[in-house]
């Protein structure tokens, strides 16, 4: 080998060297930016205002980006298990003023704004707020009407509002009979378990985002639980006449042939008897938990 | 007028060999990773997103050619003196400039369809078979090209009285400045006195309103464009350009070569 | 009947530059040119570099606009485009498009005459034989010497056969060979009773080649008329070139001569011419030559700006 063979190889192995230091000492770099926490869920631009004009006429794509980023926030807190959603709602306001066209944004962010924690932010008012846009911007499409009526129904509890969003959705010449059905329902009965099965039934069987399918998932897991239990307190009740006795333990109504078996709830878990003698999630079943918060 | 397509095929092509065109290869590469990439992240708006990415790309790599080659048309041929011999044919200097502008826009045209059919490759990868509605696509880069074509008008403008860096931060500023038009028409300013905003409005309405090629929004979403907007953006931007080429051609008849 | 039709005509033509803080002030390029170049002749201008030849010929051909003053051009304005049909025009220090070949610059350039398809096809090949670049023809223009520029530049001038070829400063850049073969095409067009107008600085060129030169020095014409009659000047002497070996070293004479080796070179006034000779007969010197010390075209120039300078210092002083 001549001199600059040498000379080459060894400036080659130098640099590799570099590198390979390099790339160490940003491992470490990002270690301790993880451990102070420094890497904020902060936005670089706080106004969507401004964001939009620096966009020029490119919002559709920078749109799409931050649509990107409001998946990847959602999706990376949800496997955290963080309660704390507070930057969803400025993600996807610089998402729909980038580009008011994508109606998925207006989907997601609704169900998501809305739904109590830890599985949304809890903040339905500006669920509402979020669905006006949207349909201010895309006002041929039905669907952000059924998304209205779900807000009122389920979060805010205003089951007027709620009829008459589906209401004003049915009149859409391609929306499905499902909206004029609903709410004629919720009109007619305000909330009820099976209008919320319904509901939930719906949005899962129609829904192509992953996360919106799960969401409803666990939402029907709750409401069938809810109706199981409501059948179970009814032939406790019925027990409860027939022997003056208020039972306590599911194997009395199961031993006075009332009920078939251990019924179970979804989860596959036996659904137990309180000492008022009411129907109640198992306490080692994961359901337990959320009925809980849900009582509250 | 027999001169101006001897010039346009000529400027056609000398921007084949300035390898000009060879941005068609980068442009593929990005589109096929673009849709590559946007597979994996699987995001459910697979098909916005490359649209509005091949879109973007196709406006922003056309507005870069425009400015500055629509720059160089003339003040190449200036400091390199390739002028002095053909304004001594019988040759009028309005000619020439409609030639060399022609020859740009036929380039661009040329381009910007090669770089839409890259698109629709790439689409047809994400999503096969195409429906009739990705047909829309074509409205959004029709209109791109009207936009370029002004964009081209401008630059040949300024590149006749000032230097190239001046023209080219000119025609920039002006696409810029241009985009904004119509805000300028909706500001609700309390305290700007009437003769302010009646110069904003006349200011608003003299400057190339470029925000009526922007169709991206409804396209990327599959959505139609209402033909009156494609046959009005058509009929503004050949009067606007009829406009400033005139004005180009004034102030070139009239200028000392060096 | 009149006179002949003069091929260019100048009236009274003048170019100011306005230069400096807010372009205030005005450079003279060309002062007030009155001239003609008549039919058929080879007409030179002669001048140092900035003299203003090249402002006159691209004022002639519209590439700048006069401040004053109009020419003509075989009777039509400067300002008529569609004359530009009978003028061929080759400009100073050409530089053509460099992604073309030689052949399709030369088509390109003939479609802006009213030619046939095959009369351009037989004329760009016959010009291009004619100026040695039929083998080059199809090689890009950015892989061409200046020599090679230039003859594709004098090429495309004359491919239309127009009645009028104006070259600037054509022998620029070429070597012995070259200069020798623009020489002998502007000859050709004499012959065949075209008019040729051409700029240059080198006085042997204009002396071989043209019936009238003009000289312009500092924006101004000079002087014009034929070449001998213009730059006769007085000699200023004779000089003797001779050969002394060893001997009579004692010559006055050599203390006034410059030597290289044992060659001599000596200056002396015309009267002193024969006692010289004699002298250096004498002491046995080998006579090489004697030949008229004449003022070079430069020292004329020279003198000519040094004039000029001088009564523009003078202006000053005196305010006038």
């Amino acid at each position: 080998m001549n001199r600059r063979t040498i000379n080459g190889v060894i400036l080659g192995a130098a640099l590799l060297a570099g590198f390979v230091c390099v790339w160490k000492l940003q491992e470490k770099v990002d270690a301790e930016r993880t451990a102070l926490q420094l890497e904020s869920d902060e936005l670089t631009l706080r106004s969507p205002a401004v964001l939009k004009k620096l966009s020029l006429e490119y919002g559709p794509l920078l749109g799409a980006i931050y649509w990107t980023r409001v998946v990847q926030y959602f999706g990376a807190k949800h496997h955290a298990g963080d309660q704390k959603l507070d930057q969803l709602w400025p993600l996807l306001d610089s998402t729909t003023t980038l580009d008011p066209n994508l109606l998925v944004a207006y989907r997601f962010g609704a169900m998501f704004l809305s739904d109590s924690p830890p599985r949304g932010a809890g903040l339905p008012d500006l669920a509402v707020e979020l669905l006006q846009r949207g349909m201010k911007a895309n006002p041929e499409y039905w669907k952000l009407y059924q998304d209205l009526g779900n807000v009122y129904y389920f979060d805010k509890r205003d089951y007027q509002k709620a009829s008459q969003a589906y209401e004003a959705g049915s009149k859409f010449p391609d929306a499905p009979p499902f909206m004029k059905a609903m709410a004629a329902k919720i009109a007619a009965e305000g909330g009820s378990l099976e209008t919320s099965y319904a509901l939930w039934l719906d949005i899962y069987q129609t829904s192509t985002n992953k996360e919106m399918r799960n969401n409803a998932e666990d939402h029907l897991r709750l409401v069938q639980a809810e109706m199981d239990m409501r059948e179970i307190d009814k032939i406790a009740d019925a027990y409860e006449q027939k022997t003056k006795h208020r039972a306590t333990r599911i194997s009395e109504l199961v031993q006075a042939g009332m009920l078939p078996g251990q019924p179970r709830d979804p989860d596959g878990f036996a659904y137990v008897l309180n000492d008022q003698g009411k129907a109640e999630p198992n306490p080692k079943s994961p359901l337990r938990e959320e009925w809980l918060r849900e009582k509250m | 007028m027999r001169n101006v397509p001897t010039v346009a095929a000529n400027t056609f092509r000398e921007a084949v060999r300035d390898r000009v065109l060879y941005n068609l290869v980068f442009f593929a590469l990005l589109m096929m990773g673009a849709a590559i990439l946007v597979g994996q992240i699987s995001i459910g708006i697979e098909q916005d997103v490359i649209v509005s990415l091949g879109l973007s790309a196709i406006s922003l790599i056309g507005i870069f050619i425009a400015v500055f080659l629509g720059v160089g048309l003339v003040s190449r041929e200036m400091d390199k003196r390739t002028l002095y011999a053909l304004l001594a044919k019988p040759v009028k200097r309005w000619e020439f400039l409609l030639g060399k502008f022609f020859g740009l826009v036929m380039t661009l045209t040329v381009n910007t369809a090669a770089m839409a059919a890259g698109l629709y490759i790439a689409l047809w990868t994400v999503k096969h078979p195409l429906l009739k509605s990705d047909a829309f696509i074509l409205v959004a880069v029709y209109l791109i090209l009207l936009k370029l074509a002004l964009i081209v008008a401008l630059a040949l403008l300024f590149s006749c009285f000032t230097t190239p860096f001046l023209a080219i931060l000119f025609t920039a500023g002006i696409y810029v400045a241009g985009l904004f038009a119509a805000d300028l028409r909706t500001i609700h300013g309390v305290d700007l006195d009437p003769g302010a905003l009646r110069l904003m409005r006349g200011i608003s309405y003299l400057l190339p309103n470029f925000q009526n090629f922007d169709v991206m929004g409804a396209v990327v979403h599959g959505r139609g464009v209402p033909e009156a907007i494609v046959w009005h953006a058509t009929l503004y931007t050949i009067l606007y350009i009829a406009i400033v080429l005139t004005g180009a051609a004034v102030v070139f008849s009239r200028r000392n070569l060096k | 009947m009149g006179m002949p039709q003069a091929a260019i005509e100048i009236e009274n033509l003048s170019k100011e530059y306005p230069y400096g803080f807010l372009s205030l002030k005005k450079r003279k390029s060309l002062e007030d040119l009155t001239m003609r170049v008549e039919d058929g002749e080879v007409f030179g201008f002669l001048g140092p570099n900035g003299a203003g030849k090249s402002t006159t010929i691209k004022l002639l051909m519209r590439l700048i606009f006069p401040t004053t003053g109009t020419a003509r051009i075989l009777g039509k304005s400067i300002d008529d485009v569609s004359m530009h049909g009978s003028i061929g025009y080759l400009p100073e220090q050409p530089y053509f498009y460099d992604y073309l070949t030689a052949h399709e610059l030369l088509d390109y350039f003939a479609r802006f005459h009213r030619l046939t398809a095959s009369d351009r096809a037989a004329r760009v090949q016959a010009m291009l034989k004619k100026v040695g670049l039929d083998t080059a023809k199809k090689i890009q223009l950015r892989k061409y010497s200046k020599g090679m520029l230039q003859r594709v530049g004098l090429a495309q001038a004359i491919l239309h056969d127009p009645h009028v070829v104006v070259l600037d400063e054509p022998m620029s850049g070429l070597d012995p060979l070259g200069r020798r073969e623009v020489r002998d095409i502007i000859l050709e067009l004499k012959r065949d009773g075209r008019t040729v107008l051409f700029s240059t600085h080198v006085l042997s060129d204009a002396e071989m080649l043209c019936d009238r030169v003009g000289v312009i020095v500092g924006g101004k014409l000079r002087g014009i008329g034929a070449p001998g009659e213009l730059v006769n000047m007085k000699a200023q002497g004779m000089e003797i070139l001779f050969e002394l070996s060893g001997s009579a070293r004692n010559l006055p004479l050599l203390e006034k001569a410059t030597r290289t080796g044992e060659r001599y070179r000596v200056q002396l006034p015309e009267t002193e011419l024969y006692a010289a000779l004699d002298a250096l007969k004498a002491a046995g010197a080998r006579i090489l030559s004697v030949t008229q010390i004449k003022p070079t075209l430069e020292e004329y120039f020279m003198n000519l700006v040094e004039a000029d300078r001088a009564q523009a210092s003078a202006v000053e002083v005196t305010g006038k």
